[in-house]
């Protein structure tokens, strides 16, 4: 089986993030930028299968600035077979639509049975891209999958929905994603870190894709970006046994209970 | 007037979801409201009505057997129908799990500009334009389209409009549904467990704990004081990872991003990643042992003192000022 994996550099979340105030893209400094942590639960997926399968190949893809490279390295460096790496500085700001197009195309230039992306990414939090590339590729996509089990036809589990859960299959080929509940990522080990250099990390351009970026442009465009000020704190009190009656009576007071 | 379609999910006995009325709303300040829902066929008369009531006028009732078997498909096929018979110029969903793997694959069908999670949909100067609230509201972004039509995820719970109430007309069309494309659902289990009390995402109260409820077992605490509001319970990202409540109550950079009328925090320092998810809350009480806690920076009514002691207290004059 062949499994692509879908990786983005987000900006750590432990960090305070920041937009650009004139295009309102997110500012990527590369000095905190990270594998998103729900990208490395997705690899774990396919890499657990392949514990279990050994003639399974994994691919890891990321679009994103030249930084993204270093995602990637992770990736192969926790065990995945290879990596691909969509490098174009025309996709600066893309939108869904043109993301989700771009990685469509690099995704049927690899070929593959399986498409395993995160929910939704950290930092533009869409959660949209594992749907839209399913349409592309006229596949079923099956999102937000807490344990994926994998067959070599089909793959299924259970989703949280809205106040309800879910157990789901579809056949493959298809398109998933998985949540925050999926199993923790292994580490890279030192073997790991070593190999992974020796393996092949491909960059490829809308170009090479066979893309025309100007007839697959961004259609969103930002109107206004406005940062919030900053909020400050109000009273607050060191509890000498009568803070619960004063809480409650601030409460009474703002009609909140 | 142009049409604004809207998606209506439904809940297992047939009616629609409490986000219909918000979504309806939103879609009448922008033209005229048609719900879009999908049935098995011959039954969806008293969600019409239903829909009718929330403002709706019009309602399209998409008939397929795929209706609870297959996923994303049948709501996917009902949306392209109707949009082909009504030319809108915005579709909204609600932006749910669900909804968004229909708005995915609908804007890449129709070709349509995709906005995700906005807050807020106007027209402005003849144009879709939507509000969005980034990075747990540090930063108001609007967007627009020049293409003719948007489809808007809208955030559970941000609309607080209501439409006029309407008399639908009611258009019943069947819609195929390729089991090639859609994955196919095996079992639906509603959690009875959770249903006793509101949702994370819209609630207007939401009571979290944190690292320093100190165990699962503690956590009962959050939740007492909860009951006693009629709260949603949520946790921080350090509560969760140390197991004490599932994923799913995660409130921050990772997991939900809430906006109550009211929001305590219990036992939560703050760090970034838990302030970001709900800086934008209408008050803010925060009950923590750590003087220099960063959650005090922002809070409306900070208690620097022991959880064990003060919520029970907390909970006691709640209960004395309700008698």
């Amino acid at each position: 089986m062949k499994i692509i994996v879908l990786v983005k550099q987000v900006p750590d979340t432990w960090g305070e993030r920041k937009l650009n105030p004139t295009t309102g893209w997110v500012e990527r400094d590369p000095r905190d930028a990270v594998v998103d942590e729900i990208n490395e639960r997705a690899l774990e997926v396919a890499l657990a299968h392949k514990d279990r399968a050994k003639d399974t190949e994994v691919v890891v893809l990321s679009m994103g600035p030249a930084s993204a490279t270093e995602a990637l390295r992770k990736g192969l460096a926790m065990g995945a077979d290879s990596a691909v790496h969509v490098l174009d500085d025309s996709l600066a700001g893309a939108d869904l639509g043109l993301t989700a197009a771009v990685l469509s195309a690099a995704i049927a230039s690899i070929g593959f049975d399986l498409v395993i992306a995160g929910n939704e990414s950290t930092d533009g939090r869409g959660g949209v891209i594992p749907a839209m590339i399913a349409e592309h590729l006229g596949l079923p996509v099956l999102t937000a999958l807490d344990n994926p089990v994998l067959t070599d036809a089909s793959v299924s589990g259970d989703r949280g929905i809205e106040s309800a859960s879910m157990t789901a299959h579809a056949a493959l080929p298809a398109v998933i994603s998985i949540s925050e509940a999926a199993p923790e990522a292994r580490f890279p080990g030192f073997k790991g870190i070593m190999t992974a250099k020796k393996k092949p990390l491909t960059v490829v351009t809308v170009a090479s894709l066979g893309m025309d970026a100007a007839a697959t442009g961004s259609r969103n465009t930002i109107v206004s970006v406005a940062e919030r000020p900053a909020r400050t704190g109000g009273r607050k009190v060191v509890d000498d046994g009568t803070a619960a009656t004063e809480l409650v009576e601030f409460l009474a007071a703002g009609r909140l209970i | 007037m142009s049409n604004t379609l809207v998606l209506i999910g439904t809940d297992a006995a047939g009616a629609a979801r409490s986000s219909a009325a918000g979504l309806i709303a939103a879609a009448a300040g922008l033209g005229t409201p048609v719900a879009v829902a999908v049935v098995t066929p011959g039954t969806g008369d008293a969600l019409a009505a239903q829909l009718g009531a929330l403002g709706a006028a019009q309602v399209y009732l998409a008939e397929t057997d795929a209706a609870g078997s297959l996923l994303v498909g049948p709501q996917l096929e009902a949306l392209a129908a109707a949009s082909a018979a009504l030319s809108p110029t915005a579709i909204l969903v609600e932006n749910s799990v669900e909804g968004r793997d229909v708005a995915g694959r609908l804007a890449v069908r129709l070709g349509a500009a995709l906005f995700v999670d906005a807050v807020d949909v106007a027209v402005v100067g003849g144009a879709t334009t939507t509000t969005h609230s980034v990075f747990g509201g540090a930063y108001t972004v609007q967007s627009t389209t020049p293409g003719s039509l948007a489809i808007v995820t809208i955030r559970t719970g941000a609309i607080d409009a209501r439409a006029d109430a309407a008399t639908a007309a009611i258009t019943r069309l069947p819609v195929s549904v390729s089991e090639a494309t859609s994955a196919t659902i095996d079992a639906i289990t509603v959690s009875t467990e959770v249903s006793s009390r509101p949702e994370l995402r819209g609630a207007k109260t939401i009571v979290s704990g944190g690292r320093g409820v100190g165990s699962k077992e503690n956590f009962h605490i959050v939740e007492e004081l909860a009951d006693a509001l009629g709260a949603a319970v949520g946790a921080s990202r350090a509560a969760v990872d140390a197991g004490y409540v599932p994923q799913s109550f995660q409130v921050g950079q990772t997991g939900s991003t809430v906006a109550p009328q009211l929001y305590i925090a219990v036992g939560i320092s703050g760090a970034i990643q838990h302030r970001a998810g709900m800086q934008t809350s209408k008050t803010i009480v925060a009950i923590d042992k750590d003087p220099e806690a960063p959650i005090f920076e922002i809070a409306d009514f900070g208690i620097v003192g022991d959880l064990f002691t003060v919520v029970p207290r907390v909970i006691a004059a709640l209960d004395a000022r309700a008698k």
